[in-house]
């Protein structure tokens, strides 16, 4: 069972690195014409193809491609003709610090919101938690953002409006910068977890277990915390690690917002630029990221529930 | 349930039923007055964003790019929400933005739903291999990111609209495919889809006149949460600057190109994200009532 999803999430990955391959293949003209650009002669096309390999045959250039991206060579950029790998490295671990960081913030407040609007459902806090969720969940990101820049760092000025930070910021520094953009993401994500947690406790609350244990007395708290919610962990955590891949993606706008230096930032200025190559890899890692996020859902689900585990 | 039961009880009390004279509209009339307030709110708005989107010539007096006054200027009765940063008339582009954001997401959406719905019918109809392969296609497409993967196509493909219009309608038609197949599922196995393949019916006859019409309820509200998203994240990539290029009025560019306001505590570039923000609620509203609506319809039958 796990081994057939594990191969199922291989070939996913496989068919997704071909996707983005053959997508630029499909371009007029290639990358050595794009970066001589108007003053190239045929030559010095030639020259520079024969130098990058896009004389090879197409298969040959994605066998390469691919064994390049293995051993962390991405390739080099049109616009500024710098390796990609150093330009992807540091952002990335910076998209990485600023989803983990909304992830600690997100999870357990989804949790415990979830949780509180299982135990007192039908209540007014469960219906004002509902339609705060929901309309966070219509409003577009950017909105978000910018309502909490104008509350919180202009009319209060309590956190920064912009999160540069660099590789020499302290840590402390970089999580004090980053509370914005973080909170935002947080705002963004926190609803549908909390939601499915709600909805996962209360679909357990008709099963009979939990009716014994009302039956025997117990307060509704220990009911909810000890009986119900051991059995909710799996779509639970499902849930969570969905959002999770969420975030990943969710970035991109929350970075342009914060002018924060990580991987979304560029991979939109590389789109403005047309900078192929770039775009080819940021989407390649953002795209592996979320096939792996959601393949560790599904092994989650899977592990958590016996029944899967031991198919008849 | 014990809720909503007494409530359908008073209504088939308080209302008689509906007789054979009665017309389509007078239905939805009564409907509507019954209509719950979240509904009515969210109906006002979508109402009041169509008619914005109509008459945007005749309500402002100002062109859609016209440089009307400095920059950055100040909410006055010449400008009741002040100037953009060229220093263009921030309401009549509010209003034009209702036109341009609102109509292409539109019109996206419905290519998405011709795409999408017809795909997945013809899925569930036909069956065999040619559901194989369109399922698995779809699979490969939903395995990426969607936000990624139209940044990736529109590097490629450039940024014009027509191309941005069939980039997210093609990435969205994919829930749209697996919705419409799945609901098709349980309609194509129905003795009258037989009784019609056995007439020699074509199969764009089955389609349209038999599966079509018994999944509508699913597929309209689908379609209001489908154009909540197509709007979204168009107006996500307009802010990016790759999608609705200028000098085309556009929400989702304007907040971007006045973002520099907020700063001094100034709510100006907050309004086209809320516009945004307004009408996706409006429409999640309606959508909701509307599938209260249709599956209460179904309890009564």
């Amino acid at each position: 069972m796990i081994a057939q999803r594990l191969g199922l999430g291989l070939l996913t990955l496989f068919v997704v690195t071909l996707i983005i391959f053959l997508g630029v293949e499909a371009l007029p003209g290639n990358a050595a014409e794009a970066i001589l650009g108007q003053s190239a002669t045929p030559e010095t096309v030639a020259a520079l193809e024969r130098q990058m390999g896009l004389d090879l045959p197409p298969h040959e250039r994605y066998v390469k491609w691919l064994g390049g991206i293995f051993k962390g060579d991405f390739g080099v950029s049109i616009a500024n003709s710098r390796e990609i790998s150093d330009l992807i490295g540091v952002r990335f671990a910076n998209t990485i610090f600023l989803a983990v960081m909304a992830a600690v913030i997100a999870v357990p407040l989804a949790l415990i919101l979830g949780i509180l609007a299982a135990l007192y459902r039908n209540s007014y806090y469960d219906r004002s938690v509902n339609i705060v969720t929901l309309s966070s969940i219509s409003f577009p990101e950017f909105f978000v953002a910018y309502i909490l820049i104008l509350f919180l760092a202009v009319t209060l000025g309590w956190f920064p409006s912009l999160a540069n930070i660099g590789p020499e910021t302290p840590f402390w520094e970089r999580v004090y910068r980053c509370i914005l953009p973080a909170l935002t993401l947080t705002l963004v994500v926190v609803a549908h977890m909390m939601r499915m947690t709600r909805a996962a406790i209360i679909n357990l609350l008709a099963s009979p277990y939990i009716e014994m244990a009302n039956l025997k007395g117990m307060s509704r708290s220990h009911v909810i915390l000890r009986h119900a919610l051991p059995n909710a962990w799996a779509p639970i955590v499902n849930v969570i690690v969905i959002n999770l891949a969420y975030l990943i993606v969710g970035v991109v706008v929350v970075e342009v917002v914060f002018v924060y230096p990580g991987l979304g930032q560029l991979i939109v200025d590389s789109v403005r630029t047309r900078d192929i190559p770039v775009v080819q890899a940021c989407s390649l890692i953002f795209a592996a990221t979320y096939v792996l996020l959601n393949l560790t859902a599904d092994i989650l689900s899977i592990v958590t529930n016996p029944r899967l585990l031991h198919p008849r | 349930m014990t809720d909503s039961n007494s409530s359908i009880g008073q209504s088939v009390d308080a209302v008689p039923p509906p007789r054979r004279t009665e017309t389509k509209l007078s239905i939805a009339w009564r409907e509507l007055k019954k209509a719950p307030l979240s509904a009515k709110f969210g109906l006002l708005v979508i109402i009041s964003y169509i008619f914005v989107a109509f008459f945007a010539p005749v309500l402002t007096p100002f062109g859609e790019s016209e440089v009307v006054g400095p920059e950055y200027d100040v909410w006055s009765g010449e400008h009741p929400l002040g100037t953009d940063n060229l220093g263009r008339d921030m309401l009549t582009r509010l209003f034009y933005g209702a036109r341009n954001t609102v109509g292409i997401a539109f019109i996206t959406t419905c290519l998405c739903f011709l795409v999408g719905g017809v795909g997945g019918i013809l899925a569930a109809a036909i069956g065999g291999w040619f559901d194989q392969i369109s399922s698995r296609l779809v699979d490969i497409l939903m395995a990426i990111p969607q936000l990624i993967f139209a940044l990736l196509l529109l590097t490629i493909f450039g940024t014009a609209i027509p191309t941005l219009i069939i980039i997210i309608a093609i990435l969205d038609s994919t829930r749209v495919f697996r919705l419409a197949r799945a609901v098709s599922l349980n309609v194509v196995v129905m003795d009258y889809i037989e009784a019609a393949k056995l007439r020699g019916e074509g199969m764009g006859w089955i389609t349209i006149q038999e599966v079509l019409p018994n999944i509508m309820p699913p597929l309209i509200a689908e379609f209001g949460l489908r154009f909540c998203f197509v709007f979204l994240t168009i107006s996500a990539l307009s802010f990016l600057g790759l999608g609705i290029q200028p000098p085309t009025a556009d929400w989702g560019s304007m907040v971007r190109d006045n973002a520099t306001l907020i700063t001094y505590g100034d709510v100006t570039p907050l309004l086209p994200a809320g516009a945004i923000a307004l009408l996706t609620v409006g429409v999640n509203f309606v959508v909701d009532w509307f599938l209260h609506k249709t599956s209460g319809l179904q309890d009564e039958h």
